[in-house]
């Protein structure tokens, strides 16, 4: 608990209508799991992807967003995310994303990787963000100066390997 | 007619067209998660518009429209996604 009487949300996966920390996503991938053997090597670095709501899409002048998800779904969407990242590079993840009423230049999706190598780090934080926009069931609801539309990405298919692998490409290898 | 039912979760837009995000359905046995889907359509014909765009989650896991359901799954359909 901090001063506020409040529980640090230290979870390496959540959704979740509060303000969002980047502390807290550090402390998950840091703080020293159970299992962890005694001579097993430590981070050497942690990378962080904020994405925040923009202020502009596709030429409107956005005024605010409202993200609607299937939690549960989403939830089991984040850990498969992780665990496909975990497969490929030797990181630590977590990946939070926020629900409801966002203003402009509010945190919606935060993630953090720790390595023992900032490669790792880096391309674990991209392939991720990469993947939350492919598969997981969130939606933005983008009201913008004169009316508003829910925006539509991709078509959810978390078995869908083309897809999969043009995360890996973009992530570097 | 109706030998099971299923609970229906629709979200984002699907959610408006219809005007409520659940509702639940009776279906014949044997029925499948496209069997469900089309029901809806034939209902609310504004959703055929993602008949090529939508996913499928049954009891919260993707699933795929050829899958069959039973009494009490929840089904929900899933418009294109754009979290992050």
């Amino acid at each position: 608990m901090n001063d506020n009487g409040t529980v640090m949300q230290t979870a390496p996966y959540a959704v979740t209508t509060d303000t969002l920390n980047l502390e807290a996503l550090i402390h998950a991938v840091t703080s020293t799991p159970p299992d962890t053997a005694v001579d097993a090597v430590g981070p050497g670095g942690i990378t962080s992807f904020v994405g925040v709501v923009r202020n502009e899409n596709a030429g409107r002048r956005v005024l605010r967003l409202e993200y609607e998800g299937y939690e549960p779904l989403a939830l089991r969407a984040f850990e498969r995310i992780g665990a496909e990242t975990a497969d490929r590079w030797d990181v630590r993840v977590a990946l939070h994303h926020r629900l409801g009423t966002l203003q402009i230049g509010e945190a919606s999706v935060m993630i953090a990787a720790a390595s023992p190598h900032r490669a790792d780090a880096f391309a674990a934080c991209r392939y991720i963000i990469e993947r939350v926009k492919q598969i997981v069931p969130i939606w933005k609801h983008e009201f913008f100066e004169g009316g508003d539309v829910w925006i539509e990405g991709a078509t959810a298919d978390p078995d869908d390997d083309t897809a999969r692998q043009n995360a890996i490409r973009v992530a570097g290898e | 007619m109706s030998n099971i039912r299923v609970n229906v979760r629709l979200f984002a837009r699907l959610k408006d067209i219809v005007g409520t995000g659940e509702l639940a359905r009776g279906a014949p046995l044997g029925a499948t998660a496209r069997t469900v889907w089309d029901m809806l359509v034939n209902e609310f014909a504004e959703l055929g518009d993602y008949e090529a765009s939508i996913s499928v989650a049954i009891n919260e896991e993707y699933s795929r429209m050829d899958v069959a359901v039973a009494d009490g799954d929840e089904i929900a359909f899933l418009p294109p996604v754009s979290g992050g």
